[in-house]
């Protein structure tokens, strides 16, 4: 009883299950945190919008993405994974999500970024649908901490507006 | 260690892993470092390692104070009864 190995065992096993217990508070204080992030997304130009030999509609558009997320980040913030998708409506689906661009942001310094791109990755539709076809730009962010749950939400920028003819 | 020594330590490794979790705590917080919390405690539980772990001097304050053999000699034990062997086990220093 009470050797030396008795007592390293004894801190050891306490020293851990405080260290759990800070970890928990600090993603606790997660919680007071209101982020009020900022998106905006300009469609600048239809590249190109044509039918592939499929018969699916595919179409390259030029985008300006400004969006100032810094108030997701707090102390127990590791990082915020960041993507935006086109969202519409077709007879066979309810909701077609295809992600057009996204980003990692690792620092609160670079949350508040714009970017001027063409899509990143290809914006196929699953068949014929995207002649005159409506459809709403959202950013997805996910909030990964450093202890704790990982957070997710997102900003709807509606009123978009695909061409009638291929071009 | 004695047995003053044992509950000194117990209630030392308690109370500084405790304070150490306090002040790492509200430091990463004030400062907005989770990094400086984690090296804060860190160090904390390092120190308490150092002090609670090894078998100090001042952890043997408190020695067993054993009768003299001439005095057990003057207050002799009644006669055990056979095969009683002593169990207990020499107190460790």
């Amino acid at each position: 009883m009470h050797s030396f190995g008795y007592r390293a065992n004894a801190l050891l096993t306490f020293a851990i299950t405080i260290l759990a217990l800070i970890c928990a508070i600090a993603s606790f204080t997660d919680s007071f945190n209101h982020p009020t992030p900022l998106a905006q997304v300009k469609v600048l130009n239809i590249n190109w919008f044509h039918k592939q030999p499929n018969g699916n509609d595919e179409v390259s558009m030029t985008l300006n993405i400004s969006a100032d997320l810094q108030s997701l980040f707090t102390w127990n913030t590791k990082q915020v994974f960041v993507f935006l998708a086109a969202e519409y409506e077709t007879k066979k689906n309810a909701l077609n999500q295809i992600s057009l661009w996204d980003g990692i942001i690792q620092s609160k310094e670079h949350a508040k970024f714009w970017t001027h791109t063409s899509n990143k990755y290809r914006f196929i539709d699953q068949g014929s649908n995207l002649r005159g076809k409506e459809f709403n730009l959202t950013m997805h962010w996910h909030v990964m901490p450093k202890t704790g749950k990982m957070l997710a939400d997102k900003i709807v920028i509606p009123g978009y507006r695909l061409p009638e003819e291929y071009r | 260690m004695d047995w003053q020594g044992q509950k000194l330590a117990e209630q030392l490794m308690q109370i500084l892993l405790l304070a150490f979790a306090a002040i790492a705590f509200v430091t990463g917080y004030v400062l907005a470092s989770f990094q400086l919390m984690v090296l804060i405690y860190a160090g904390g539980v390092v120190f308490t390692t150092l002090v609670t772990i090894p078998n100090w001097p001042f952890f043997n304050r408190h020695p067993l104070k054993w009768l003299d053999p001439i005095e057990a000699e003057n207050h002799p034990k009644p006669e055990p009864s056979e095969n009683v062997t002593s169990k207990k086990k020499p107190v460790k220093k």
